[in-house]
C-alpha cells in the first residue's frame, strides 16, 4: 500500500482550505457544514486575535459535540464585542454572567444538565467555558481551580493576550515580563511588566492532574481544532490555553497576528504541548527558530527595548525565558532543523 | 407530620421535598446544618436527580447556581454573614437575569470585629440587590417558606432569599408540622423556566445593555417586585387550602386594631415582642405589634394600613445604618409619610446580644409614656462606649478598639504583646 505523510505545516497551517487533504482530513473551518458558531458582523478589532481563535474553538467543539452544546463566557473582549444589546453573535446558547466566575457557571451548566438527562428531559449537551487572560488567570482563578478540583464536564478555554484589553490594556498575571502596558509603563530603571511575576496557567492545571490540559496558537489552527476536539472526546475538566495576539495591546500591525502567534511559538516564548493527567504527552516542535528579537520586534509594547539604546541585558533575559522554555518542553525538533 | 427536630434539619427537609436538581454547598455558621443535612439526604438518594455540589466559596456556590438555573434545573443553596458579602456580585446578576434561585440566609452579624451570632445585617446589606427577602418568625415558617419561595420565585423569575435568625431558630429544636411530598407536589409544580439555555433554541442570556434600556431593564425588575407584592398573599392561601395552616404573607398584625403603640419587627424577635405585649395587654396598655415577613418587596400599603391609627411606632430591628440609624425603621418611615405618627428606632440584638422580655418591657413602657427617642440602642454598656472614646480621645495610639473594650469589660484577660 503506497502511503505518502502529509505534514500540516505543508497543508494545514498558512490556509484554511487544506486544498491538499481529502474532506474528512479538512479543519472544521473548511467544512461548508460548520457552524459558524461565533458568527460575522461582531465587534472585534480588525486582526483580532481572540475572535480568531474563539471562531476555531467553539466551531470545533460544536462539531465534536454534534450541534449540542452550551457556551458560559466571562465578561472581557468576546463577550463585549460579541454581544452589544440587542445584537448577539452567538449561534449556540450562551450565558454571560460576571468576570470571575465563569468555571463556576460552566460547573452549574454541566451539573443541570447531569440532572436533566437522568430525568430524560435532555440529551447529552457539552459546557465549554471561554475567558480571557484576566478573566482566567487573575479575577476567575479561584473558580477555575474548583472547577479543575472538582473534575467538573467542562472544557475551560483561555484566550490569553497577555493583559486587560477590554479596560484599555492593563497589566494581568499573564503579560510577560517587560511588555508595556497601561499599569506597567516604560518609565523608570526597569520598564515595562516586572521580571519574576506572572504565572502560567496551563502549568498550574496541569498540577490538578486533571484529564486534558493544551497550549494552542492561532498560528496553527489546525492543531488548535484538533485540541478542542480531542478534549471533547474527553469526559472531566479540560483546559486549552489559547495564545491570541492583541493588534490594540501589544502595538501591532492587525495583518501580523497570525505571525506574532506564530513567531511566539517558533521562538520558545509560547511554549505548546499538551498534556494528560498532569503529564506532557506532546509538544508541537519548533520549526525554525527563530530569536526573540524577531518577535518583540514587531510589537511597540516592546518599543522601549529598541530604542537609541538597546537594552541588550533585558532581551536575553527574555532571550533566555524562550530558551528555558525550549529546554523544558523539548521544542526544538532536531530532524526539521 | 409532627417533629421534633432542629431549625436547619427542618429547613433541608422542606428544601427536598421541593424536588432540588441543584444544590451548592459552602459552609459558613449557623448555616451548615442545612447543606449538611441535603448533602446526606442526596448521597443517601433520598433526593433523586440532584446534584448536590461541595464549592470552593460563597461565590462560586452562587454562580454555580446562575449557571444551573439558567439551564433550567431548580437550584438552591444557603449562605449567611460574611459569607453572603463574598457572593455579593453573583447575588445582584442572578437576580439581574431574573434567575429564580432560592437561598436560605441564617442571619448572622458582619464583621469586623467577626461575630458569628445574630442580626440582620446581612441580608438587609442586601436590600436592594433585587432578591425577595422574607422573613421567618418560626421554624415552622421557616420551612413553609422555603416551599412557597420556590413557587414564587418560579413564577415572577426572581430569586428568595428566606431568611432565618442564625442560631435562634437554625439551631433550635422545636416542633413542626413537616409536610408530605404529596402535599408539596400539590402545591409546587415543576419548574418551567422563562429562559432556559438550551441548543434546540439557542439564545444569548447576559447580554450588555447600555443607556438605550437599561433603565427599562432595570424597571422591569422593580415591576416583578410588585407583581410579588400581589402573589404573597395569594400564595399564603394557596398553602393554607394545601397544607392547614398560616404561613408566609407580607406581614402578620397581632393586637393591632385599638393600639396606640404599635411595634414592627422581623423574625423571631416577634415571639419575645408578642409576650412582653400580652403583659402590657393585661395591664391595660394600647399595645400591638406588626411583624413584616416580606422585607423585600416591602408591603407599604399593609404597613400603612396597619399603623395608621395608632398614635406612635416602635420600629425595633437587628441592623444598624451606620450614620443615619435604622434600615427597617427607615421603610417604615415611608410607609407612613403623612401619617401624624411619633416614629422610633430601636437598634437591638446586634451580634446575637439577648432581646428580654425585661429590656423590652422597659423600652415599651418609656415609649408609651412619650419618653422615646428618636434612635435608641437598647441595652447599650455606655460605660464601656465612653471609656473607649475617653481612651481615644487622650491617646493617639488608642489601639484596637474591639479588644480593648473586651479588656473592659473583662473578656480579655491579658493584653497580647
Amino acid at each position: 500500500m503506497s502511503f505518502q505523510p502529509v505534514h500540516f505545516y505543508q497543508t494545514g497551517t498558512f490556509t484554511v482550505g487544506n486544498r491538499l487533504l481529502s474532506p474528512e482530513e479538512r479543519s472544521v473551518q473548511a467544512n461548508l457544514e460548520r457552524t459558524n458558531s461565533l458568527n460575522s458582523g461582531h465587534r472585534a478589532c480588525q486582526g483580532c486575535g481572540e475572535a480568531l481563535g474563539a471562531r476555531y474553538a467553539i466551531d470545533a467543539a460544536m462539531n465534536a459535540a454534534r450541534g449540542r452544546l452550551i457556551a458560559a463566557n466571562a465578561t472581557g473582549c468576546l463577550e463585549v464585542f460579541s454581544t452589544p444589546y440587542p445584537e448577539t453573535s452567538w449561534q449556540i446558547p450562551w450565558i454571560h454572567s460576571l468576570f470571575g466566575n465563569t468555571a463556576a457557571v460552566a460547573t452549574g451548566i454541566a451539573a443541570a444538565i447531569k440532572v436533566k438527562r437522568q430525568q430524560g428531559q435532555m440529551a447529552d449537551v457539552r459546557v465549554v467555558a471561554q475567558g480571557g487572560d484576566g478573566g482566567t488567570t487573575d479575577i476567575g482563578f479561584g473558580c477555575l481551580s474548583g472547577m479543575f478540583e472538582r473534575n467538573d464536564d467542562v472544557l475551560y478555554i483561555c484566550y490569553d493576550n497577555g493583559g486587560y484589553m477590554n479596560t484599555g490594556v492593563q497589566r494581568s498575571s499573564a503579560t510577560p515580563p517587560a511588555a508595556r502596558t497601561a499599569t506597567t509603563m516604560p518609565v523608570g530603571p526597569e520598564p515595562g511588566n516586572a521580571f519574576g511575576q506572572g504565572k502560567f496557567v496551563p502549568a498550574i492545571a496541569m498540577a490538578h492532574e486533571i484529564p486534558y490540559v493544551a497550549t494552542a496558537t492561532v498560528a496553527d489552527l489546525r492543531d488548535l481544532e484538533h485540541k478542542v476536539t480531542k478534549a471533547m472526546g474527553i469526559r472531566g475538566a479540560r483546559y486549552i490555553h489559547i495564545l491570541v495576539p492583541c493588534p490594540l495591546g501589544w502595538g501591532a500591525a492587525s495583518q501580523d497576528t497570525i505571525l506574532l502567534a506564530r513567531l511566539a511559538k517558533e521562538t520558545g516564548i509560547f511554549p505548546v504541548f499538551e498534556a494528560e493527567h498532569g503529564e506532557v504527552t506532546g509538544v508541537l516542535k519548533i520549526r525554525r527558530q527563530q530569536p526573540v528579537d524577531a518577535y518583540l520586534k514587531l510589537q511597540k509594547r516592546y518599543a522601549h527595548l529598541f530604542g537609541k539604546k538597546p537594552a541588550v541585558e533585558t532581551i536575553a533575559r527574555l532571550q533566555a525565558a524562550a530558551d528555558k522554555n525550549i529546554r523544558k518542553y523539548g521544542l526544538l525538533d532536531q530532524e526539521a532543523n | 407530620m409532627l417533629k421534633q427536630t432542629e431549625g436547619s434539619h427542618a429547613v433541608a427537609e422542606a428544601v427536598a421535598l421541593c424536588r432540588p436538581e441543584v444544590i451548592c454547598a459552602y459552609p459558613i455558621s449557623p448555616q451548615t446544618h442545612i447543606v449538611e443535612g441535603l448533602g446526606e439526604m442526596v448521597k443517601a438518594g433520598e433526593v433523586e436527580n440532584c446534584e448536590f455540589i461541595n464549592v470552593e466559596s460563597e461565590f462560586a456556590a452562587m454562580s454555580v447556581a446562575i449557571g444551573s438555573s439558567a439551564t433550567g434545573a431548580r437550584t438552591y443553596t444557603a449562605t449567611a454573614s460574611q459569607g453572603l458579602l463574598f457572593m455579593v456580585e453573583a447575588v445582584f446578576n442572578a437576580a439581574g437575569l431574573g434567575l429564580p434561585i432560592v437561598m436560605t440566609v441564617a442571619n448572622r452579624a458582619i464583621g469586623a470585629p467577626i461575630n458569628i451570632w445574630n442580626d440582620h445585617s446581612d441580608s438587609l446589606s442586601q436590600r436592594d440587590c433585587g432578591w425577595i427577602q422574607l422573613f421567618a418568625e418560626t421554624n415552622q415558617e421557616a420551612l413553609d417558606l422555603h416551599i412557597q419561595a420556590f413557587k414564587l420565585a418560579e413564577e415572577v423569575s426572581l430569586p428568595v432569599m428566606v431568611c432565618m435568625d442564625g442560631f435562634i431558630l437554625t439551631h433550635a429544636y422545636e416542633r413542626v408540622d413537616v409536610p408530605t411530598q404529596e402535599q408539596v407536589d400539590a402545591f409546587l409544580p415543576p419548574y418551567e423556566p422563562r429562559q432556559v439555555l438550551d441548543p434546540k433554541e439557542p439564545v444569548s442570556i447576559g447580554a450588555m445593555v447600555g443607556p438605550e434600556a437599561f433603565s427599562e431593564v432595570r424597571y422591569l425588575a422593580h415591576a416583578k417586585q410588585m407583581q410579588a407584592l400581589e402573589r404573597i398573599p395569594e400564595l399564603a392561601e394557596q398553602f393554607k387550602a394545601v397544607f392547614g395552616r398560616d404561613s408566609g404573607g407580607l406581614t402578620h398584625s397581632y393586637l393591632t386594631g385599638d393600639a396606640d403603640t404599635i411595634v414592627v419587627a422581623m423574625g423571631s424577635v416577634l415571639g419575645t415582642i408578642k409576650d412582653t405585649v400580652d403583659e402590657m395587654r393585661a395591664a391595660g396598655e394600647k399595645i400591638g405589634v406588626l411583624g413584616i415577613t416580606s422585607y423585600r418587596p416591602f408591603p407599604i400599603d399593609n404597613v400603612r394600613a396597619a399603623l395608621q391609627n395608632a398614635q406612635r411606632v416602635v420600629v425595633l430591628e437587628k441592623s444598624l445604618a451606620v450614620g443615619i440609624g435604622g434600615i427597617l425603621s427607615t421603610d417604615v418611615r415611608m410607609a407612613m409619610s403623612g401619617l401624624q405618627l411619633h416614629g422610633h428606632t430601636v437598634v437591638a440584638g446586634l451580634g446575637g446580644r439577648a432581646i428580654t422580655r425585661k429590656s423590652l418591657a422597659t423600652l415599651f413602657a418609656k415609649a408609651t409614656r412619650g419618653e422615646l427617642g428618636h434612635l435608641t440602642f437598647l441595652d447599650l454598656d455606655w460605660n464601656v462606649v465612653n471609656k473607649q472614646l475617653e481612651r481615644e480621645r487622650t491617646t493617639r495610639r488608642s489601639g484596637p478598639a474591639a479588644e480593648s473594650m473586651l479588656r473592659d469589660i473583662g473578656v480579655v484577660a491579658a493584653r497580647i504583646g
